[in-house]
């Protein structure tokens, strides 16, 4: 196996696809510094016209929710429907909201 | 044959073959990501070519369109510079076949610098034709430029082995940037490449600099790709290039 140490680090790279949507996760590469992941970025995930913005930032930099906990986490709001506004009566002209 | 046909094919086969060259690493290159940025960098070449190569069919007026020019010429027609013929790796000929990153990266920066420099001047060409596709083509080359450049201060100023190989490529490579500079230019329509020889070896010596390389001694060396004279790689690059259109001519996807 290779020693880690001769790897470059992982980066999480985020495109922007158009002025005003937000950026996207897209996708992971390696890459020795910020720069190169920026280049690397626009290499790998823009060649098709995907983008116009990117962001990278190093895997380790992100902070994951624990998988194991996704019960106590996410479960509770099952069933708290009144959190979403579907119980208002709405006039005719809002047909499409 | 009409010196702007002659200026135009000078342009267009050395994109044209610096791309197929490039594209050998598709598959190969040292990671995945490299592997993309060589091949984006090839298919932008080739776009380059396939624009000039249209223009030079329409100045040459014998109906040839870009695929004749660019996959059923003779060798001795083809108005490259050697230095974009040269194989992968040269500097240790016993692999044969095999690719250097080293030689690769540091022909990559030359070669965008001095295409940089060529379309800047050519986007002003009384020329619109000439004009329209360097403007196009000079956001290509300058990423290009910025991209390889990086990877050369990377490995220059790396580790000693690195800095080792990129200096036995840069050693080998020098005399064939010559030719960068010996074409004729076209009154108004484009500069003698001469002109670009002092900016590019300017930014060059920067570049060199950064990158802790040292610049090796001026060469005498003289090569004529551009007069049709070609290194002994050229025949078998057009034959790997060639094969298909000669084997099914007019053969389309």
């Amino acid at each position: 196996m290779s020693n880690p140490r001769n790897e470059w680090p992982l980066w999480e790279v985020f495109v922007r696809s158009k002025a005003g949507l937000d950026h996207k996760h897209c996708g992971s590469l390696h890459a020795a510094d910020a720069p190169m992941a920026i280049q690397m970025a626009r290499d790998v995930y823009t060649r098709r016209q995907e983008g116009t913005s990117i962001w990278v930032v190093r895997s380790e930099q992100i902070v994951a929710s624990d998988p194991t906990e996704k019960g106590s986490l996410f479960d509770p709001a099952d069933d708290k429907v009144y959190r979403h506004p579907t119980f208002y009566e709405l006039p005719d002209e809002l047909n499409h909201m | 044959m009409d010196a702007l046909l002659v200026y135009v094919l000078r342009l267009a086969d050395t994109c044209l073959i610096h791309s197929q060259r490039l594209s050998e690493w598709a598959g190969h290159a040292p990671v995945l990501e490299e592997d993309l940025a060589l091949s984006n960098i090839a298919l932008d070449l080739l776009g380059q070519a396939r624009a000039l190569l249209t223009y030079a069919g329409q100045l040459e007026g014998a109906w040839r369109d870009e695929d004749q020019l660019a996959f059923l010429r003779e060798e001795r027609d083809y108005r490259n510079v050697v230095l974009v013929e040269l194989p992968n790796a040269v500097a240790s000929p016993s692999d044969g076949g095999g690719r250097d990153f080293a030689l690769t990266t540091v022909r990559n920066a030359a070669v965008a610098l001095w295409l940089e420099l060529l379309y800047e001047r050519l986007q002003t060409s009384a020329d619109a034709e000439l004009a329209g596709i360097a403007a196009k083509s000079l956001k290509e080359v300058r990423y290009h430029r910025q991209h390889s450049g990086d990877w050369v201060v990377r490995l220059g100023d790396g580790t000693d082995e690195s800095q080792a190989r990129m200096q036995a490529a840069l050693n080998v490579l020098w005399p064939y940037f010559n030719e960068l500079f010996a074409a004729e230019g076209v009154d108004g329509v484009g500069p003698a490449w001469s002109e670009l020889a002092p900016p590019w070896h300017a930014r060059w010596a920067t570049l060199m600099t950064e990158a802790t390389l040292t610049l090796p001694r001026e060469s005498a060396m003289r090569p004529r790709g551009i007069d049709g004279i070609h290194s002994e790689h050229m025949g078998h690059l057009l034959a790997t290039m060639q094969h298909l259109q000669r084997s099914y001519p007019g053969g389309t996807w």
